[in-house]
């Protein structure tokens, strides 16, 4: 393989009551790759975002991130090594604008007295000014967060992933409550920001993840199920099965 | 030149709310008042130290402490001891078996002072230890809670349990704390005498720009990044942790800001008042407190002066005439803000100042051109609000469908989307 492995999980498992929500997992993520992760409701899906970001702790297992163990680390450090994540219902702070929503993503002045002494540099503002128009809200800076639709919400957070210039960005169900057009805007996004680092992203749109994923990991009962191309994976009869078989 | 008096200019408009202020506190009261009045508008601006620290802590930063007369107290004691130690010199308590030290030593049968007491002898320590003392506890107690993720109403709870624990504490220890009584009987500062209607006014005066002093900090902080993140963290804690931020850090710090401006409110209280005593200590005046503010808005510091202002002048107004029906008429003021103005007397303020044309850009037209930015017509933003996270819930995965009232073109996408 010539393009370097950014994310190589192993082995990961968590068990929450007995019930192993992630089981024996192993995902190998490259650079400028773009991995779906799709499989029916309590597949495990979100867990696995949960465990890589950190919100929740494994196990078992592990997970390397450029050559770093990250199961001991806290998470707002995997933030700072590079691991980027995105909530499913946008998460993003609806009383500040959109502009602030972005500078408070903006990744210097992390500490109490850094974001104390924190000034609003041309520098900054220009970085902001470029997210604001790659996310597509470029005109809207001084709109409070609150105001946006459903979609740009789902954008300013996209946005707030991408001021912190993340190696590894994790997107859960990114286009849910997109217009079509809105979909279409996205996938675009998607396709220009893989470029430079990876991205892994778990959907359920299947035309959405046909334009966008480049390899598909197909997840049932916390298990790896199925990986490969769009094409392999829905030839696989025990795909068919998970998604038509109940 | 010219350029110069348009930023001057710009300053003052952006900080006329606190001009104001300053103009009522520093001139309009002491020309108005009596020095009995004016003195009792001092004790009420002591309880607006604590009232601007919980709009830091609480309105801001979403952490709700029960507990803040714990801080107010402890700023209070520490200046009670200096001040009582220099009241208890050997000549004017010869008649005590022990001379030399505070009376109610001497009636608890003490026959020296209390380690502790020691450094009270020095006015720089005690000018130290009236921030250092509530700044540490605040610092160990959020250490201990924030570290672990504990907040909301738990953390709530946890600093009643402390003002609770603190007040039992000082009550028990009647020989080494003065006991229910508190320490009385203070008389001079540094040989100058603060019961003197001069030093009133001099203490009055010191009090207000104290409290000027901590409202410029408390902007100060607003403004910056960290007064962003505030908010941010209480919106979306996890956002902001997962942006890179270590929360808990954030939490402790904005904890020992609102306890130390609480303490030096404490300190300006013992100095004027001219005693301290647990009931300023204990459950009852923190949540007094907390009210102080949510009266005057919990998301403006100036607010929280005039909140402090008015239910104490209120306080006092009514039970010279009613006393038993204080605490019911204090009840209702709090009910009766929260629910017809949620954001205190500040908020009232600004919905008069900008209500009309806030309401006609909320009902019609786009909150973004009203803002100044221009907005592309493909995108409904003129929305009467985000929906809550359950009616996001509700709607998934179809999203802000029908709330939002978008352009017809808008809806045959979405619905499109549904079918899809």
């Amino acid at each position: 393989m010539d393009k370097r492995i950014v994310l190589a999980v192993e082995d990961l498992g968590v068990t929450f009551d007995g019930f192993k929500a992630v089981d024996g997992v192993n995902l190998y993520v490259e650079q400028d790759e773009m991995r779906v992760v799709i499989g029916p409701n309590g597949a495990g899906k979100t867990t696995l975002l949960d465990l890589i970001c950190g919100r929740t702790r494994a196990s078992s297992g592990s997970i390397r991130f450029l050559d770093r163990e990250l199961t001991q680390i806290p998470e707002y450090r995997r933030v700072r090594l590079g691991v980027g994540r995105k909530f499913q219902n946008p998460s993003i702070y609806e009383s500040l604008t959109v502009l602030e929503n972005l500078e408070v993503s903006y990744p210097r002045g992390r500490t109490v007295f850094g974001s104390l002494a924190f000034k609003r540099t041309p520098e900054v503002l220009q970085r902001i000014e470029e997210v604001a128009a790659m996310v597509y809200l470029g005109d809207l800076l001084q709109v409070a967060a609150e105001t946006l639709s459903h979609g740009q919400m789902q954008w300013l957070e996209i946005g707030m992933l991408l001021m912190q210039e993340p190696q590894l960005l994790m997107l859960d169900e990114p286009v849910a409550g997109m217009s079509v057009s809105e979909r279409q805007a996205t996938a675009e996004l998607l396709q220009r920001i893989c470029k430079g680092r990876s991205v892994v992203v778990i959907e359920h749109d299947m035309d959405f993840v046909r334009s966008i994923a480049h390899r598909v990991t197909v997840l049932h009962q916390g298990k790896v199920l199925a990986e490969g191309s769009m094409a392999k994976v829905q030839a696989d009869p025990r795909v068919v099965e998970v998604y038509l078989g109940h | 030149m010219d350029r110069a008096t348009g930023i001057t200019l710009r300053i003052l408009r952006g900080h006329a709310d606190l001009i104001i202020l300053a103009v009522l506190i520093l001139i309009v009261l002491p020309l108005m008042l009596d020095i009995f009045r004016l003195n009792l508008v001092g004790k009420y601006l002591t309880y607006a130290f604590v009232a601007v620290g919980i709009v830091l802590c609480w309105g801001y930063g979403g952490i709700l402490s029960l507990g803040q007369g714990v801080f107010f107290g402890l700023g209070g004691y520490c200046m009670a001891m200096f001040l009582k130690l220099e009241a208890s010199d050997p000549a004017s308590t010869s008649i005590q078996s022990t001379p030399g030290i505070p009376d109610f030593m001497d009636w608890n049968q003490l026959t020296e002072l209390p380690w502790f007491w020691e450094p009270f002898h020095s006015f720089a320590f005690t000018l130290f230890a009236v921030l250092a003392v509530p700044g540490i506890l605040a610092f160990v107690v959020g250490l201990a809670m924030f570290k672990r993720r504990v907040g909301g109403v738990y953390f709530a709870i946890i600093t009643q349990a402390v003002a609770a624990i603190l007040s039992i504490l000082i009550i028990g220890q009647q020989g080494y704390t003065g006991g229910v009584n508190g320490i009385t009987d203070l008389k001079t500062l540094l040989g100058w005498d603060i019961r003197t209607d001069s030093a009133r006014y001099a203490l009055y005066f010191l009090n207000g720009a104290l409290l000027l002093t901590v409202l410029v900090v408390a902007r100060l902080i607003i403004g910056s990044k960290f007064g962003k993140l505030l908010v941010a963290l209480r919106d979306r804690e996890d956002r902001v942790r997962f942006s890179g931020y270590d929360v808990s850090n954030f939490k402790i710090f904005i904890f020992v800001v609102a306890a130390m401006m609480a303490a030096v409110g404490g300190a300006m209280f013992t100095l004027q008042v001219g005693f301290m005593s647990p009931s300023f200590v204990g459950v009852g005046p923190s949540i007094d407190m907390v009210v102080f503010a949510a009266v005057g808005g919990r998301m403006s510091p100036v607010g929280a002066v005039y909140g402090s202002l008015l239910v104490n002048w209120a306080r006092t107004a009514f039970s010279e005439s009613f006393p038993e029906l204080w605490l019911l008429a204090m009840g209702a003021i709090f009910i009766g803000v929260v629910m017809l103005f949620p954001n205190g007397l500040a908020g009232m303020v600004d919905g008069m100042k900008g209500g009309f044309i806030r309401s006609t850009a909320r009902l019609g037209g786009p909150t973004g051109a009203s803002r100044g930015a221009p907005v592309p017509d493909q995108w409904p933003v003129g929305r009467p609000r985000a929906p809550t996270a359950c009616e996001r819930g509700a709607l998934e995965p179809g999203g802000s469908v029908s709330v939002t009232g978008p352009s017809d073109h808008d809806l045959a996408d979405r619905q499109g989307s549904l079918a899809h």
